[in-house]
């Protein structure tokens, strides 16, 4: 009972180390924006006093940002299991793109089934496409060892494209640059249906949705047999197999699994908010934004989940902020900072280098005493 | 004269040891003086202090009657001070030349002027009679060449003090020799070296000053030739050790593994097993005497899976197991101890619970469904932990934080506990304590004790001719004959091994 109590205040303590460095670059980052801000000629204390009341100031504004935070904890999620077998899925922005059509599809082929069936099986429809997405992906890192970025690349683009021409062709709504509406059975429900606090808001359940599957993709990695044998492929593929595992296979799966999920960010996205697909021009950016979630977060589900929430409040402050003269490019540069401080692990190096710096001023005063 | 290198009273912790505890060093002109400790002892850190890798809490060095601060290696490098490591830090790709001069090129302009690179190493190695081929890619050289490229890196910045840890732990008897030469002519030009090692007949053989540690303290220095083994072993490990391994007459039962004239192709596709046959018995020891390089790992490799046979027949008691995964070879009974521990043993980013279910985590026992039973993972490391004496606070520990002596007891207890019917120990002892080849050596004892087939691949003769019942010599992909220990002796596998037959050696 000892040992148990002991262990949960180890795995707490380790846990609470890993989040200091991030929360601490983060604290770092929004003075650095600070300054910034207050060079502008602006006041940083209205700046982000702004950029609060417009990300979480009213219910329905804390709506609109779980709303933007919802795809960015799965995509964030896609990258960080990815990352754990040593893959760097660059192509989930693709994957995200090709949910999305794909559900809207579903959405819309599928009409005239009841709700209870048809939302699963829309939401089934993308996830299962970002898997087949990323798996292309996996297989030729596995089987020919191309390297994933450069295919993610080119993925990214052919799924853009493909999106763009099924919009034009069998989605079109004529003389729009947009696609057809799902059906009504195909849309998640929202807070707005039971909570008149949302009334202004497009917040879904998809909120929800993401969270679970933060837990899932916790237990896959941690508790599983197959999550033993993707961190070991990623850690040491050498080892792994020596022990047994085949690294090929856990390449594609990892893929497979990390597609999956930023398929299911598509298809949400399609499903609880835009309810179709716009004829894309670039990308949609939540594949993107997803990386940084996930360095932010350390790659660890919860990390994750705290880290897209952050994204939601700097994207979605931003236009409160410009509406109080501050130019809304400096959420960018903020955001910019946070990511290059937690990137160069700026926090560590430092107080590494002045722990060091006390042990020599230590040693130094000794000398002179003796 | 004052001494080159003089380190007084100095510590260093880290969180939960003291590494270093209030250690006095000294180091004359011209002498060879040897660390002898056992792993995690402190002689490493003691000699990362030196080199500026770490700050010592307390304490002083001195070079030369001068008191210095080495802040960094840059400060070590120039107050003299060259470091070849134990894993050896040359860039593959890149030539001989390109590695010595790496950071300190010779410039024509702007421009890097590699005429003149050359020709200075052509110098520098004339002068210590260091012979390399400067234009010699380094992954296409042989481990002791790459070590004399480092000691060339190091003479290259001007060192006069080399500091050499575990000099000898990859290297070839005879490379061994040829390393004693080549560090007495550096001495006879004035240079000072200081060995870490924990090989006692190297102690005896290379040094002229010993000073031992053992958990931070130095316990004595003495000079080399008032010395002998076994009053070293004994300060070393702070009681008696046997040298001598004990094992009483082998019960030799039906053959478990077969070898038919396997073929087998190295990573650059040419033929590195050429044709074997082989058969190891159960009750036995067969050890695989032959220089590193000549088709002993590729043919561990291809028993055990990871890498294809080009042709030929392994049968593991009468089953074809050629060309299975490398999970149908576990699952059929083979159990293995790799050669490289950090590569293939371990994943030193997973915990020692995590890493003692390899290659048994898709088994019933350790699982519930999809999920692995961490509870039972947990009390299957405990008990090995326990059984096998690895020394660590619990099984929560990473890999990567134990020594190697116990990084590979791990390794022992999960490839032993899985009760496989053959066990492949690949240079099993390599870089361990005393203490841990005591350990590991009896382990295999007690399993060839039970009836079980050990395939004992080895670089160290000393461990062949102690262990096997019958030694098979390689050399070039090929087994030049097989002998029954007791008729070996060491000049007999030395001729061998460099490819004469029994007959020559007779």
């Amino acid at each position: 009972m000892e040992s148990g109590i002991n262990e949960f205040k180890e795995g707490l303590l380790n846990t609470l180390k890993e989040i200091a460095y991030p929360l601490v670059a983060i604290l770092i980052s929004v003075i650095a924006g600070g300054i910034l801000v207050y060079s502008f000629g602006s006041d940083p204390i209205i700046a982000y006093t702004a950029m609060i009341k417009g990300s979480l100031g009213d219910w329905n504004k804390t709506g609109e940002t779980l709303v933007t935070v919802t795809p960015l904890i799965l995509t964030g999620l896609s990258i960080a299991f990815a990352f754990k077998c040593n893959l760097f899925n660059i192509g989930v922005e693709g994957q995200f793109i090709i949910g999305s059509i794909t559900a809207v599809w579903a959405g819309w082929a599928f009409a005239g089934l009841p709700a209870i069936l048809h939302l699963p099986l829309t939401l089934l429809a993308g996830t299962v496409a970002g898997g087949i997405w990323a798996s292309v992906i996996g297989w030729l890192k596995a089987k020919v060892g191309s390297h994933e970025v450069i295919n993610g690349i080119m993925m990214n683009y052919i799924a853009m494209y493909t999106s763009n021409f099924l919009v034009r062709t069998v989605l079109n709504v004529p003389g729009k640059a947009y696609s057809i509406e799902i059906a009504d059975t195909a849309k998640l429900w929202r807070f707005s249906q039971a909570f008149e606090q949302f009334n202004h808001s497009r917040l879904h359940i998809g909120i929800i949705l993401s969270l679970i599957v933060a837990l899932i993709a916790y237990y896959i990695l941690n508790k599983t047999v197959r999550g033993y044998e993707i961190r070991a492929v990623g850690f040491n593929p050498h080892a792994a197999e020596y022990g047994g595992i085949s690294v090929r296979k856990n390449i594609i799966l990892a893929m497979i699994v990390s597609g999956l999920f930023a398929g299911l960010a598509g298809s949400i996205m399609a499903t609880g908010v835009q309810y179709r697909v716009n004829n894309l021009f670039g990308f949609t950016g939540y594949g993107l934004d997803g990386i940084a979630v996930s360095l932010v977060g350390n790659n660890h589900p919860i990390g994750i989940i705290l880290s897209a929430f952050l994204f939601g409040v700097l994207q979605k402050g931003g236009p409160l902020m410009q509406i109080q003269g501050i130019p809304k490019e400096v959420v960018g540069i903020i955001q910019g900072i946070i990511i290059l401080f937690v990137a160069a692990n700026f926090v560590k190096v430092v107080m590494e280098n002045i722990k060091l710096n006390k042990d020599l001023k230590r040693t130094a005063v000794k000398e002179e005493v003796e | 004269m004052p001494a080159v290198i003089e380190m007084k009273g100095i510590s260093k912790s880290f969180p939960g040891i003291r590494a270093n505890d209030n250690v006095n060093l000294k180091i004359e002109q011209g002498e060879i003086h040897v660390l002898l400790g056992e792993n995690g002892a402190g002689k490493s850190t003691l000699m990362n202090i030196l080199y500026g890798l770490y700050q010592p809490d307390e304490g002083q060095i001195f070079i030369k009657g001068k008191p210095v601060k080495i802040v960094n290696p840059n400060v070590a490098i120039s107050h003299g001070i060259g470091m070849v490591h134990q894993h050896f830090m040359l860039v593959q790709p890149f030539t001989v030349t390109e590695n010595i001069i790496l950071g300190k090129e010779p410039k024509k302009g702007a421009a890097l002027d590699i005429d003149k690179a050359i020709k200075d190493v052509e110098e520098i190695s004339k002068k210590y009679e260091l012979k390399v081929d400067p234009r010699a890619v380094v992954q296409d050289i042989s481990v002791g060449m790459q070590q004399r490229v480092e000691i060339l890196k190091t003479l290259y910045r001007g060192a006069e003090i080399l500091i050499l840890d575990e000099p000898t732990a990859v290297l070839t008897p005879q490379e061994i020799e040829e390393l004693c030469i080549i560090l007495r002519s550096l001495v006879d030009q004035g240079k000072s070296i200081i060995l870490i090692t924990h090989k006692l007949k190297e102690v005896i053989s290379m040094s002229d000053k010993v000073t031992i540690i053992r958990r931070g303290k130095v316990i004595d220095t003495l000079n080399t030739k008032d010395t002998n083994i076994d009053e070293l072993a004994e300060k070393m490990v702070g009681r008696k050790v046997s040298l001598t391994v004990e094992k009483k007459e082998a019960e030799v039962s039906a053959p478990i593994l077969e070898i038919k004239d396997l073929r087998v192709l190295n990573n650059r596709k040419l033929e590195a097993v050429k044709g074997i046959d082989l058969q190891v018995h159960g009750g036995e020891i067969l050890g695989i005497a032959g220089v590193d390089g000549n088709g002993q790992s590729e043919l561990v490799q291809a028993i055990t899976g990871l890498s294809k046979a080009e042709a030929g027949e392994i049968l593991l008691a009468g089953k074809d197991i050629t060309n299975l995964t490398p999970k149908e070879v576990i699952a059929s009974g083979v159990g293995h101890i790799p050669e490289d521990r950090h590569k293939r043993g371990l994943v030193l980013a997973y915990s020692l619970a995590e890493n003692s279910i390899l290659g048994s985590h898709h088994m019933k026992q350790f699982r519930q469904g999809f999920g692995l039973n961490y509870q039972k993972i947990r009390e299957y490391c405990r008990r090995l932990i326990k059984e096998y004496d690895v020394r660590t606070p619990n099984e929560r520990v990473l890999a990567k934080s134990l020594s190697g002596g116990n990084q590979q007891k791990l390794i022992v207890a999960r490839e032993i506990d899985r009760d496989p019917k053959l066990c492949i120990a690949s240079q099993p002892t390599r870089g361990l304590d005393v203490g841990a080849i005591e350990f590991v050596h009896k382990k295999l004892i007690e399993l060839r004790d039970e009836g079980k087939a050990v395939l004992l691949v080895s670089l160290e003769l000393d461990e062949i001719m102690d262990l096997s019942d019958r030694i098979a010599v390689m050399y070039d992909g090929k087994i030049v004959g097989i002998l029954n220990a007791k008729d070996a002796t060491e000049k007999k596998l030395g001729i061998m091994m460099a490819g004469g037959s029994a007959q020559d050696a007779v």
